[in-house]
């Protein structure tokens, strides 16, 4: 599996247009143009690739480190490090634990396809047995938060106490009903509706990117069980009132009654008052 | 009317409003009135509609009415019926939003085809001519007001108004003092007790443990983490005489990072543990609990008015609307290794207000 | 109008329904002289324009709030006593929260058609305070506030600060964590008044804040005094509009002295009968379809919690915007007073701007002179710089509105809510002006383009070869009704500085001339009649 050609074909055609143009005026934005450019090639190639790798190494389907560890060092050791030990690139992974790489990799966060202001949600790049067998790796070379036990996974607890824990958590970056919102700097808490259980506990336990940790001592894995029965219920149960406007509260609310209930009231006084023919 | 005028010359009446533009148009401030300009040409002649002409129309929009009539009776029908065959059953949500659509939108059409069936009988059967009607001035006729002036005149005459300067004086003052007493009335809108020292304390004291919010456990610093941010609340909050009130001033924010990150000023060495910080989560700014804690960066967003403090730099504002950084709140360990506060926070918390430095 | 003539021996030839009418006809009139008052209204003439009818659906919704909001003082109880919920909605089971806030839920869970109502009531009020702004600024727009309509405009003014009022005081009743956090954000802006801004936090929540006791007080507000000054003030409004006539479009056989439409007695009432239904109708079916504030998912008010998102109804807006949009630092110590002038600032910039649209009618006046009533609503591009000082408020007003949902900008159109935030500062002080200056513009253009019509017609699109092999575009004249439209309205010069009796020329005459010269000074006249006799020849 030969990554290296495809990352430097694509860059090339993007310097050659460098070195011509940088002799004659140039506007400042087209570096900048160029660099985005660049970058969704490489990614774009890169992400191709990798796809297809992942077809071809389905076939061998038990789980083990050794798979793990083959698959990092192809997909993770540039960034991370082939002895996790970070790079510029990337941070440590040394006792980030099975759970970190089970959230990272199983919601697609990782491998990074391009830089911004977070990792993004996107189609998950491996099989399960691949997630697995990543997270069996890194676990096996520092300890870490390991991932959840399925009792903790069936959304049958008490979604009262969740959704109190939820409100004074996770409300404040999440919103209420799970919506999401906005952080610093462009990077936002993404929207929670239909995210796997085992996800949810993986972030809670390891405080993914700008999220803090809430480890065991401080949300017991039973008070997590609750959280996740708070948010399955939401998932669950439609929104009671009609439709729920994308749950944005007021925001919404009063767009809504500007253009479509006020709108429609003004299409209705039109008829109202136009002469009948 | 410029004879009733003349013909009453009445000396009140000069130098009132009444007089102000005499029989002559009001003044048209810097309009320009054209000599020349184009003539009104008067109503268009009227277009029949279908229905004037044809009675076969007429009759079909008739029929049309009354069927949007009869489709009101329907849906207020509906709606009893449905409000009977769907019932809420408790703890059913779904029972609950069916119940809500389906009798709105009975409801929503019993009225809105009793309102379409009128707009459209009035709209393609009602005589359906402009009719016109003349304005007249918005002032009263000259007699009228002269009658107005008259009773004002009358009035003052009878009574003496203008006349007895000590009596209309003192009526004013009494009529401008008698709302006094419903401003001292207000006043026991809130306790006695004077404001200002209640903003400047909290439930925080010299070791008072620090507890999760909202089930009051305790903490130890062995629990908080690198990365870590816990809600708490003070020990004992539940047991207050005014839990939300105390709620509301001593909510804190705990988070732990590397000694090496923080930048401590002279003062506050000791009064973060090995790391582990402890913030106020009430926004200098108007109040909103600031709670966005951002673990790469330190930084804590306040996601009423944006505004951001740097943890590192104790939680200095670095964007937005606040002026002053978040009050810290001096931690230690007991002997059990539980997180206690070494004292109250040294500032109010919350909100500026004007006696905060007085 | 038959209830005086219709006498004994008539109504015998008369069907039953008619002897009927005529009995409670003379029934009413001998006890309450109704038949004056049907003389007077009953054929009053109501001119017909779409945009007529905006006062209308404000005043529908007000009537729908009424009955919705009746319905819901039965069951909700205006209490901040701390219950423990075991209502039916699983999430909230054994949760503490105030009665205020549990009532709310079990009306709205356990109540057959409570939530239908609730949201009746909350979209309604949302329509009620949108509608108002419609109108005033179709008001605005067509100058229909000149006199005689100056007070009618300030009461109209009051009507809507009591709308917001009415509005804000119903969001905080649940108790809810949005409404309790929008309450804290008051409490924090109160606290920012200098002086006396504790006592009055203080007064306001009868004690610490959240205390006890500001949901009952707000009750008292929402459902008392302030409905009770509304529908007086309604009842002032609608009767000046009576006296006042309404005013119409210019149009031809239209003139300042007469009113042309369809008379009260039937048209128009059957029309504004069946309007009410259809507002009601369509409110209904807004919140038999969609969701709007749902409490249970915000849970109760607790000082610690706050959700991503948290925003004020629409009409709050732009003052949320305004504190966000302050920029840092703003915050003094004088003599160890503390003076927030981040608050203060917006709580001095909104009431200035409100009071500028309070007064603008007064302000104009005084610019122009012109003392005659005015019963022609202009046409927007017919007073290029009062449409552009509107549309440059619209704007400030707009940017404020955006400022108050930047985070929610952020994160749907991928911005940082710093860029949104210093775009917003930017655009507040620019936009307006930029809009003042493009919507002059685009009026002056459309004046020119109407001028150009009235004087040579339209181009009709046919091509024609002149015997000299020419080709021309037919232009098709205008009929003298159309044409009528274009060019019945009013030119104003600006006021040249004249000295008075005694040769002085006051700082007055000065400022008033300045202000006359620039509301006038770019104008397109209307077409004449000799400019049009003349275009012709040119033909």
């Amino acid at each position: 599996m030969n990554k290296g050609t495809p990352r430097s074909m694509a860059m090339k055609p993007a310097r050659q247009n460098r070195t011509q143009r940088s002799a004659g005026r140039r506007h400042p934005l087209a570096t900048a143009a160029l660099i985005v450019v660049g970058l969704l090639a490489t990614g774009g190639t890169y992400a191709l690739f990798t796809t297809s790798a992942t077809a071809e190494t389905s076939a061998a389907a038990e789980a083990t480190i050794e798979d793990g560890g083959k698959l990092f060092a192809a997909n993770c050791a540039t960034c991370h490090g082939l002895n996790l030990q970070g790079t510029k690139q990337g941070p440590t992974l040394i006792g980030v634990g099975a759970a970190s790489v089970d959230f990272q990799v199983g919601t697609g966060r990782m491998p990074l396809a391009a830089t911004g202001p977070q990792a993004e949600k996107k189609p998950v790049q491996f099989t399960e047995e691949q997630v697995s067998a990543l997270a069996e790796f890194v676990a096996s070379k520092a300890p870490g938060p390991a991932i959840p036990s399925a009792e903790y996974l069936t959304g049958e607890g008490d979604a009262s106490e969740g959704a109190e824990l939820f409100r004074i958590n996770c409300a404040m970056c999440h919103n209420v009903a799970g919506a999401g919102g906005a952080l610093t700097e462009g990077k936002y808490a993404p929207p929670l509706a239909g995210i796997a259980p085992n996800h949810v506990y993986d972030a809670m336990l390891t405080g993914p990117q700008s999220m803090p940790v809430f480890n065991d001592d401080n949300i017991t894995p039973e008070q997590k069980a609750n959280v996740i029965t708070y948010l399955k219920y939401l998932d669950e149960t439609p929104s009671v009132g009609g439709f729920g406007l994308g749950n944005l509260g007021p925001v919404s609310e009063g767009l809504f009654i500007w253009i479509f209930g006020l709108g429609g009231i003004v299409a209705i006084t039109i008829w109202l008052t136009a002469r009948s023919n | 009317m410029a004879n009733d005028h003349d013909g009453t010359p009445d000396s009140s009446i000069v130098g009132t409003t009444v007089e102000k533009y005499g029989n002559n148009p009001p003044p048209a401030g810097t309009a320009v009135v054209a000599s020349d300009r184009i003539q009104n040409p008067g109503f268009e002649p009227y277009r029949p509609r279908v229905a004037d002409l044809d009675p076969a129309v007429e009759k079909a929009q008739e029929r049309r009415v009354s069927a949007l009539f009869f489709v009101s009776i329907i849906g207020s029908v509906m709606a009893v019926a449905v409000y009977i065959a769907f019932p809420i059953v408790p703890g059913d949500m779904g029972s609950v939003r069916l119940n809500n659509l389906l009798l709105g939108i009975s409801i929503a059409l019993g009225l809105l085809a009793v309102g379409v069936g009128a707009v459209h009988w009035s709209k393609a059967l009602m005589d359906g001519h402009d009719m016109v009607e003349q304005r007249h001035g918005t002032r009263g006729t000259d007699a009228t007001r002269a009658k107005a002036v008259e009773v004002f005149t009358l009035g003052n005459k009878e009574s003496g108004f203008g006349r007895r300067t000590l009596i209309r004086n003192t009526l004013i003052g009494a009529l401008v003092v008698s709302p006094v007493p419903a401003i001292a009335l207000f006043r026991d809108l809130a306790p006695s007790e004077d404001p200002v020292p209640l903003l400047k304390h909290t439930l925080w004291a010299k070791g008072v443990r620090l507890t999760r919010d909202p089930s009051g456990t305790p903490i130890k610093a062995s629990e908080v983490t690198l990365g870590s941010a816990f809600h708490v609340i003070p020990e004992g909050l539940e047991e207050s005489e005014h839990p939300l009130e105390e709620k509301a001033k001593a909510a804190v924010l705990v988070m732990r990072l590397k000694p090496a990150d923080l930048n401590v000023s002279a003062g506050r060495e000791d009064w973060n543990y090995e790391g582990i910080i402890a913030y106020s989560k009430i926004c200098t700014h108007v109040g909103c609990p600031v709670a966005l804690y951002e673990k790469q960066t330190h930084h804590l967003l306040c996601p009423c008015h944006q505004s951001q403090f740097d943890i590192t730099q104790e939680a200095a504002v670095i964007f937005g609307p606040a002026k002053r950084p978040l009050p810290q709140l001096p931690i230690s360990v007991d002997a059990e290794g539980y997180l206690v506060a070494r004292s109250d926070f040294t500032e109010p918390v919350g909100p500026s207000f004007w006696e905060r430095k007085l | 109008m038959t209830t005086t003539e219709d006498r004994p021996a008539v109504t015998a030839q008369k069907s039953r329904g008619a002897r009927f009418t005529g009995w409670a006809g003379n029934y009413l009139d001998e006890r309450t002289s109704i038949s004056g008052l049907t003389k007077e209204v009953g054929r009053k003439i109501f001119p017909d324009h779409w945009s007529f009818m905006l006062g209308e659906v404000a005043l529908y919704s007000f009537i729908v709030i009424l009955l919705s909001g009746t319905f819901l003082t039965f069951f909700f109880q205006a209490s901040m006593v701390e219950v423990v919920y075991q209502g039916s909605y699983v999430p909230l089971k054994g949760i503490e929260m105030s009665a205020a806030m549990a009532s709310t839920l079990d009306l709205s869970f356990d109540i057959r058609g409570g939530l239908l109502m609730r949201q009746v009531h909350h979209w309604a009020a949302l329509l009620f305070v949108a509608s108002i702004g419609l109108h005033m600024l179709r008001i605005y727009f067509t100058g229909a506030y000149r006199k005689p309509r100056e007070i009618n405009w300030l009461i109209g003014f009051v009507l809507f600060i009591l709308a917001m009022a009415e509005g804000f005081t119903g969001y905080s009743l649940p108790d809810d964590l949005l409404s309790g956090n929008g309450l804290r954000i008051i409490d924090g802006m109160v606290k920012g008044i200098p002086v006396i801004g504790t006592w009055i936090s203080y007064l306001l929540f009868g004690g610490e804040f959240p205390g006890t006791d500001i949901v009952g007080r707000l009750y008292v507000l929402h459902i008392l005094i302030l409905p009770a000054i509304l529908v007086a003030a309604i009842g002032v409004h609608m009767l000046l509009l009576i006296i006042n006539k309404h005013t119409q479009f210019a149009g031809p056989g239209r003139t300042n002295d007469n009113v042309v439409g369809v008379p009260i007695m039937p048209v128009f009432a059957a029309k504004a009968g069946g309007f009410f239904f259809i507002i009601f109708g369509v409110i209904m079916l807004i919140a038999s379809l969609f969701q709007i504030n749902p409490v249970w998912t915000y849970g109760p008010y607790d000082p610690s919690p706050v959700s991503a998102g948290t925003q004020p109804d629409w009409y709050i807006g732009f003052a949320d915007g305004a504190l966000r949009l302050m920029p840092p630092g703003l915050e003094l110590e004088i003599f160890g007073a503390t003076l927030s002038l981040n608050i203060m600032i917006p709580l001095l910039i909104l009431p200035i701007f409100l009071a500028l649209v309070a007064f603008y009618p007064f302000i104009e006046a005084w610019i122009t002179g012109d003392k005659r009533e005015h019963h022609i609503a202009d046409r927007p591009r017919n007073a290029p710089t009062r449409t552009a000082i509107g549309a440059a408020g619209v704007t400030f007003y707009a940017v404020l509105w955006a400022a108050a949902s930047s985070d929610l900008l952020a994160t749907h159109f991928r911005l940082s809510i710093e860029g949104v935030i210093h775009s917003c500062q930017v655009l507040l002080i620019i936009g307006p002006i930029i809009a003042y200056f493009v919507t002059k513009r685009i009026c002056l253009g459309l004046q020119k383009k109407d001028r150009e019509i009235a004087l040579h017609g339209f181009e009709s699109g046919r091509i024609v070869r002149l015997p000299g092999g020419e080709y021309i575009e037919v232009h098709e004249q205008l009929d003298e009704y159309e044409r009528w439209k274009l060019v019945s309205f009013e030119e104003y010069q600006p006021l040249t500085v004249l000295p008075d009796a005694q040769g002085r020329i006051s700082l007055n005459q000065r400022v008033r001339s300045a202000a006359s010269n620039w509301f006038f000074e770019d104008r397109i006249s209307p077409v004449t009649s000799k400019q049009i006799e003349s275009s012709r020849d040119d033909h």
